[in-house]
């Protein structure tokens, strides 16, 4: 019988503040999840720490909370153990581009077969509004003492540089725009990132729901999401479409330029689609042949109580 | 038939082959029936610093070194400088006579401390400050020399075999050595070729030029030096003896029990053990199509934990290798694994700390570390193994440990383990037994992971099995894995995970837990590889008619008390012994059994123990001579 989306909720109660952009990106998941039809014992949500990390429990998959920065850690080592699962990361700005940035570029240079979701909203939400690594230099929100000092980092621009194969960006209020970025992210073959705009309305009091509106824009202050626009509305093309310097260097160089674009003008949709480069669960098939059919999780250690391996070979060769 | 007790000590720049040297040596005497003890020391280095190998052989299972060097062979002036004072009276150095005019002052990697003691030392005996020099009191302590021209031996060799470029290969001046070595001792010469064969399998011209450079070196030897009374001539090989490195054990006890995702980040002297995993990965099974390890490679040790937890979640048995600095960043996730009741099992080799410490060097320094790692309570297992041949067969019990009672396992293996090369039992993989505990194929009705149990280990699921949907997370939980702050429902969680720690010690058999060589009125307490110094010099003190008791404590946390106290309830003096400053075992043993440790015997010059001084510290104790902490300063 199909799932719907409800299938995929669990009863646990949502303690989000009201209005938090949260809720749009876990309805999208539960979306993206239904219509898939992924079954839900072959999916499993990793979170982060942060009000974000509370994501995996909110819903009805296999859900892995673990630690601040760490997620990514967790989420590979299940894959690559059990590549027939469906991985989704999701976590904080803090916990993915502060302390867990050195994870974030080395799962891109590794590219397995899952998707990493950023909830991207400025702050230290659960830690009480300090200042996360995408916030602007200079910018003082709420519960800031003084502006900020750090220059931010640019998720787009260091998720291509640092090898993810498709990078998008989605934002928390456009919810079916998200889901189906989310089941393009997952049914991308390769590592997927989306760096989804979320509002907190708690502590981040300049990028709020009405700034990404534009109601402070006067001349287009009618238009919805008149900050937001859609890349595919553009004609814009993110996809390295074949295996060629030229073309591999100008879609990246394309997609590092688009995502300069701040201020008056946001982009969401994909900015870069590689599907050239191998998933590392390939690459671990090449050095062993049977790892698909045969992944770590599926190898059967023991007859009869008794180990299986056979090693003597390898003792024969030391045997003097 | 004398008995065989021989060590063989080669030494020079590293990158010079010492290393290959030591393991043709070592392979020719273990071919030839004998015993084999190796050990190398090496700086954190990779060219040109001092690293020497010490080979004892032996006609009698050995399990360390000793002090004395029965035969050293030099090829550059650094070793003679630094070893020279270890050959015993008759037993005899070979070295590169063109060396002879070489001072001090020329050799750059002679660091401070250790110039100024050897200038103080040359000093005081009046000699030049050279190679001359230290020869002279060596000759002056009765050792025989036996100079060389290591460059004229390859001249004639490229004259013999009209093949010029042998001139200038220098690189095979450790094969020289060894060949040299093996000619003074009337070794039967066979088995160097057949050992040099076999080594250099993969490349047949190398294989042919090194066995040309050793028959005539050999010759050469056999011709022109005499007068060295030792022979090592072979005696009957024991059937199923194999040749180990010290970090074998573990891989092959990996391999054997079925870990198949061991993620890591290099370093010493942990990552040999995942290159060796990484090289053998793919299996042969029995009746199955091919297993495999994924052995990864990670940005750092967090990501190394992180994806072993990842990895066991999903029901693989997994690990990952490391040693005290990449322990140290894995604390945080030791706790996660602790709460979410991961099995996984973290080898550690230790090495000297603190921080970067002696990072090639050995150490027991992580006991008390590895106990209290991690913030807040939870349950886990610390286990040491005390040499090559237990580590094999105790990771296959750890790995039980862990399934069974769904806790993470500390496996503290050292450095002296690691970079030794013995001789030991072939392993027999029909003992490692798998038992996987409560872990699930197949889900039916409603499931709640964390559900509370009588025995307090909950059903297992796994991600991705059928219907067996669980959470986890770091925060308290309840039943099901989601997120709980009600102080009841705490207490019960933490109760529950708390008690494993009273049923680890009721399950695990007395035998795994600590090993009694015997109690006297005076018994050594030990773990890990100091058990292996210690053994030998009992064996020593009981040839003079002392009798010392020794137990090794396997299972350090949870400490098993009640055995540990019995067994030692009869002995009078407790005297223990470990490689670290502070006595880590006899805290740890002071904390759970009312009793005080009477002598410490500890070292941490970063060098492993020897038996003779381990001998000579029991023998003071005996005769009431000693201090209450006995510190060890023997080796380079
Ligand atoms: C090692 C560690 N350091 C600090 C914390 C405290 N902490 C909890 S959440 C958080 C930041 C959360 O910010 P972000 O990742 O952006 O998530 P958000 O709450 O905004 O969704 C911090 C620093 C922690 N849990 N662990
Ligand atoms: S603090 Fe911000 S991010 Fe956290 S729940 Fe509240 S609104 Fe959402
Ligand atoms: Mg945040």
């Amino acid at each position: 019988m199909a799932l719907k989306m409800a299938d995929y909720k669990t009863d646990v109660h949502n303690d989000w503040c009201p209005g938090c952009g949260d809720f749009g990106i876990v309805n999208a998941i539960q979306m993206a999840l239904a219509e898939m039809g992924l079954q839900r014992d072959k999916t499993a949500i990793f979170s982060g720490i942060g009000c974000s990390g509370k994501t995996s429990h909110y819903i009805n998959t296999y859900g892995v909370h673990t630690l601040h920065g760490r997620v990514l850690t967790f989420a590979q080592g299940a894959k690559i153990a059990n590549p027939e699962m469906t991985v989704v990361a999701v976590g904080g700005d803090g916990d993915g581009l502060g302390i867990g940035a050195g994870h974030f570029v080395a799962a891109g240079r590794r590219n397995l077969n899952m998707t990493y979701i950023i909830f991207d909203n400025g702050v230290y939400g659960l830690t009480k509004g300090q200042a996360s690594p995408t916030l602007k230099l200079g910018e003082q929100t709420k519960s800031l003492p003084s502006p900020n000092t750090n220059y931010n980092v640019n998720p787009i621009g260091l998720a291509v540089a640092s090898g993810f194969t498709f990078v998008a960006r989605g934002y928390s209020y456009d919810v079916r725009h998200l889901k189906d970025l989310i089941i393009q992210a997952v049914n991308h073959k390769g590592l997927s990132f989306l760096d989804v705009l979320q509002p907190c309305p708690t502590y981040n009091d300049l990028n709020t729901r009405d700034w990404y509106a534009g109601t402070d824009l006067m001349d287009e202050a009618q238009k919805r999401h008149s900050r937001i626009y859609k890349l595919e509305d553009t004609g814009y093309d993110p996809v390295v479409h074949y295996n060629e310097e030229s073309e591999v260097n100008e879609k990246l160089t394309q997609s590092l330029i688009k995502s300069l674009e701040w201020g008056n003008k946001i982009p969401i949709g994909v900015f870069y689609k590689n599907e050239i480069i191998t998933p590392y669960t390939h690459r671990l098939r090449d050095k062993i042949p049977n790892y698909l059919e045969n992944p770590p999780a599926k190898q059967n250690i023991s007859k009869n109580g008794v180990s299986n391996t056979d090693i003597s070979q390898i003792l024969d060769s030391l045997e003097v | 038939m004398s008995s065989t007790d021989f060590t063989w000590l080669i030494g020079g720049p590293q990158g010079s082959g010492v290393e290959s040297g030591a393991n043709i040596f070592s392979r020719v005497c273990a071919e030839m029936g004998y015993q084999v003890f190796g050990k190398r020391e090496f700086y954190s280095n990779i060219k040109g610093e001092h690293s020497y190998f010490a080979v004892r052989v032996s006609d009698k299972k050995i399990h360390s070194n000793v002090n004395d060097v029965t035969l050293m062979a030099s090829f550059d002036a650094e070793t003679i400088f630094r070893h020279y004072k270890e050959v015993i009276s008759g037993g005899g150095i070979i070295y590169d006579a063109d060396l002879e005019d070489t001072t001090t002052d020329k050799v750059h990697t002679l660091d401070p401390p250790f110039r100024e003691r050897l200038h103080k030392e040359l000093e005081s005996k009046n000699k030049p400050f050279s190679i001359a020099g230290v020869l002279e009191i060596a000759k002056e302590n009765g050792v025989k020399l036996f100079p060389v021209s290591f460059k004229s031996i390859l001249e004639t060799l490229a004259e013999e075999t009209e093949n010029p470029r042998l001139k200038g290969l220098i690189r095979m001046y450790n094969v020289i050595g060894v060949s040299l070595s093996l000619g003074l001792v009337k070794m039967p010469p066979d088995s160097l070729q057949k050992t040099i064969g076999t080594i250099f399998s993969k490349k047949k011209e190398i294989a042919k030029i090194n066995q040309q450079a050793a028959n005539y070196s050999y010759n050469y030897s056999t011709a022109k030096f005499e007068g060295f009374d030792y022979s090592l001539t072979g005696i009957e090989k024991e059937p199923g003896t194999l040749l180990v490195q010290g970090f074998q054990g573990t891989a092959l006890g990996k391999m054997a029990c079925g870990c198949r995702v061991q993620p890591y980040y290099p370093i010493t002297p942990a990552s040999d053990e995942s290159v060796f995993l990484e090289s053998n990965e793919i299996l042969e099974v029995i009746d199955d199509r091919p297993g495999s390890t994924a052995v990864i490679q990670t940005e750092d040790e967090i990501c190394a934990m992180g994806m072993t937890i990842g990895s066991a979640l999903t029901g693989t048995r997994s690990a990952t290798c490391t040693s005290g600095p990449g322990f140290a960043l894995m604390t945080e996730m030791l706790g996660w694994a602790g709460i979410n009741e991961v099995p996984v099992v973290i080898t550690n080799y230790q090495r000297s700390g603190p921080s970067t410490g002696l990072p090639t060097r050995h150490g027991q320094d992580d006991l008390l570390f590895s106990v209290f790692a991690g913030h807040g309570d939870f349950p886990k297992i610390v286990y040491a193994s005390g040499d090559v041949e237990e580590s094999f067969y105790d990771t296959g019990n750890i790995f039980n440990y862990a399934d069974v009672f769904q806790v993470p396992v500390i496996h503290l293996m050292d450095k002296f383990i690691a970079s030794s090369v013995v001789t030991c039992k072939r392993f027999d993989p029909s003992k490692i037994s798998i038992n996987r505990g409560k872990l699930l194929d197949k889900v039916e009705g409603e499931y709640e992971r964390f559900a509370l149990t009588d025995d307090g280990v909950s059903p297992r699921s796994r991600l991705g099995l059928d219907n067996g949907i669980f959470w986890n997370t770091g925060d308290e939980s309840d039943e099901k894995g989601h997120i709980t702050e009600d102080p009841i429902l705490r207490v019960k969680m933490m109760d529950k995970r708390m008690s494993r720690l009273d049923l680890i010690l009721k399950e695990i058999p007395d035998v795994e837990k600590a090993v009694s060589f015997g109690v006297e009125d005076m018994t050594v307490i030990t773990w890990g590889s100091s058990k292996g110094p210690v053994l030998d010099a009992i064996e020593m003190l009981k040839k003079e008619g002392i009798s010392i008791g020794l137990v090794q404590v396997k299972l350090l946390h949870p400490f098993p008390a009640d055995y540990v106290s019995s067994l030692l309830k009869d002995t009078k003096t407790i005297i223990d012994v470990e490689a670290n400053h502070s006595g880590q075992l006899g805290k740890l043993f002071k904390q759970n059994v009312p009793r005080d440790i009477d002598y410490f015997i500890l070292k941490y010059t970063g060098r492993a123990m020897t038996s003779t001084e381990i001998y000579d510290s029991l023998k003071k104790i005996v005769e009431n001579k000693a201090e209450k902490r006995e510190v060890l300063m023997h080796g380079a």
